[in-house]
């Protein structure tokens, strides 16, 4: 198919002597959204913050943006861009300044964080609110506002932990929207999420059960193979075990 | 017919100038499972909140088991069973020591409830020393359950009780919800996940501080009121893009693999024309049964 952007062999990562993650092994495509999904604490947040460069692997072979996860943790971070749902913009900062703050961050110029400010205010409809802090917007904007923002230099990856969580139907497909818009201009999107029609809307998904890698294709071969109609059936037969 | 477990009359709370609850009115039926759905922000933690005598309403009034959320507190919170959205047991205190807290604060003891939890508390139960701040999500939200109903409460409220817990223990979670129901407990129930109202017997579907609809889930589906068709085609992103420009178009949102997609007027073979004309292939048009998310957004955007 196309570029690998995101390349993992056995992986392993312990903490003392439990085994977070046992050797996955994946690939991620560019532009492809990839979902990554498991049950709470199957070893999902381990393995992004190894491939976002914030945690060390204790074995394996792993390779993101065509940046080695051992030496190059500070090429992967300028290569990729990073939202969850916890945490993603400072809240008693002003739309702008957020976005100003991004863009110095990732060492744009003033010229271009200026561009992509009217550019990204203009199409989240957004421009008469510039000046209101974080903390006074709607989650829903909030969440869009970050997605955005995450991609605002242009990285390669972008990973998206939980990006939707108690959000509301319409804006979660807004968000969704953007996601499908994001990848087709190749973008890769590295997702995860407890919504499991969300999982759906993935090109591939992976499930993680207990530190390994239980399923990984496309959502309708995942259907196909469990036979089942959805892929909440098709995590909870690979969940439960 | 059956007694009135918890009855809601105009209550309205604001924030400054935010009202997050929105003069809602509502009566709920003893051994009830009744959920709140909507989205965060909606005002599902401020009701719950006013309901379990944490908060004063600004206006109307609601009673519990016919007692006055404002002036009998105190009886209230002896026939109540409450676990906050955010995790609140003592992180360094164990499993056991938890549960032997809450025991003794309501002046009883695990034995003597212990029928109650049993179901639960066995699941839990190998882990019964370690702090509760080092269980899993799933087991943390077991050990607070437990918590909330050693005392045998009438009435339980939970808020949020699934939000960031997976798709395996959420199942679980709604099975033993039926099964307390069943021992005659009425349980009010908060959450952001559309699917889980279907498990309830009546919700409220809310959202900004407004209860848009309080039904069965079977009479909020059918109020949908309009044909509902799942369009698929090799391309989704143009699909989606087509449809949303399409004239003909009253809302397209997308729903797993398909798009959900209501039209002003007009049938299937119209939708298909539309489809060949925009060069789509492998065109797949399906008149489908609404789910409760589809009559949420379409309560949404009519209000």
């Amino acid at each position: 198919m196309s570029e690998i952007v995101i390349k993992v062999k056995d992986l392993v990562k312990k903490f003392g002597n439990f085994v977070a993650n046992d050797h996955l092994c994946f690939e991620v495509y560019k532009g492809e959204i990839f979902g990554f999904l498991g049950a709470n604490g199957a070893g999902k947040t381990t393995a992004i913050k190894i491939l976002c460069g914030l945690s060390k692997p204790t074995s394996g072979e792993i390779n993101v943006a065509g940046f080695d996860a051992y030496h190059e943790t500070e090429k992967i971070k300028k290569s990729i861009g990073y939202m969850s749902q916890k945490f993603s913009l400072y809240e008693d900062l002003t739309i702008t300044e957020n976005i100003r703050f991004y863009g110095g961050i990732y060492g744009l110029s003033a010229k271009e964080i200026k561009l992509r400010t009217a550019d990204l205010l203009e199409k989240l409809n957004l421009t008469e609110a510039k000046d209101k802090l974080i903390k006074d917007l709607p989650l829903g904007w909030r969440q869009k506002l970050a997605f955005s923002v995450a991609i605002l230099h242009q990285p390669k990856i972008v990973f998206l932990d939980e990006p939707t969580g108690g959000v509301d139907p319409i804006t979660r497909r807004q968000f969704w929207n953007m996601i499908y818009e994001a990848a087709h201009n190749g973008i890769t999107v590295f997702v995860t999420t407890h919504y499991m029609d969300e999982a759906e809307y993935c090109n591939r998904v992976s499930i993680m059960v207990d530190g390994k890698i239980a399923a990984l294709d496309t959502p309708e071969n995942l259907m196909k193979t469990f036979q089942v109609e959805n892929m909440e059936k098709v995590f909870l037969k690979l969940a439960r075990g | 017919m059956s007694e009135i477990a918890i009855s809601a009359n105009n209550l309205t709370k604001k924030y400054g100038e935010i009202t997050a609850v929105n003069g809602l009115s509502f009566e709920i039926k003893k051994a009830e499972l009744f959920g709140f759905i909507g989205p965060d922000g909606a005002g599902k933690t401020t009701l719950f909140r006013i309901l379990s005598t944490l908060l004063l309403p600004d206006s109307g009034n609601a009673t519990l088991a016919g007692f006055d959320v404002v002036n009998d507190y105190k009886k209230i919170r002896n026939i109540i069973g409450y676990m906050p959205g955010r995790f609140s047991l003592y992180q360094d205190l164990s499993v056991e020591e938890n549960l032997k807290f809450f025991a003794t604060i309501f002046g009883t003891t695990i034995k003597e409830n212990y029928e109650l939890i049993k179901d639960i508390y066995i699941q839990i139960e190998p882990f019964k020393t370690r702090p509760a701040g080092k269980l899993s999500g799933g087991m943390k939200q077991k050990l607070a359950l437990c918590c909330a109903l050693i005392h045998k409460p009438e009435v339980l409220v939970l808020d949020e009780p699934t939000t960031g817990v997976d798709a395996v223990s959420r199942k679980e979670f709604w099975e033993m919800l039926k099964r307390l129901k069943e021992s005659g407990i009425t349980i009010i129930v908060s959450t952001p996940y559309m699917d889980e109202a279907g498990l309830c017997d009546r919700v409220s579907l809310i959202q900004g501080g407004n209860i848009m609809s309080t039904d069965t889930p079977a009479n909020i589906i059918k109020a949908f009121n309009k044909t509902l068709f799942a369009v698929k085609s090799h391309e989704m992103y143009r699909l989606m893009q087509d449809l949303h420009e399409w004239d003909a178009t009253e809302t397209t949102y997308l729903f797993g693999q398909h798009i959900h997609l209501t039209i002003q007027k007009g049938n299937k073979s119209e939708i298909a024309a539309f489809l060949t004309d925009k060069q789509h292939k492998e065109v797949e048009i399906q008149e489908i049964e609404p789910n409760i998310e589809d009559s949420f957004m379409r309560l949404m955007s009519k209000h």
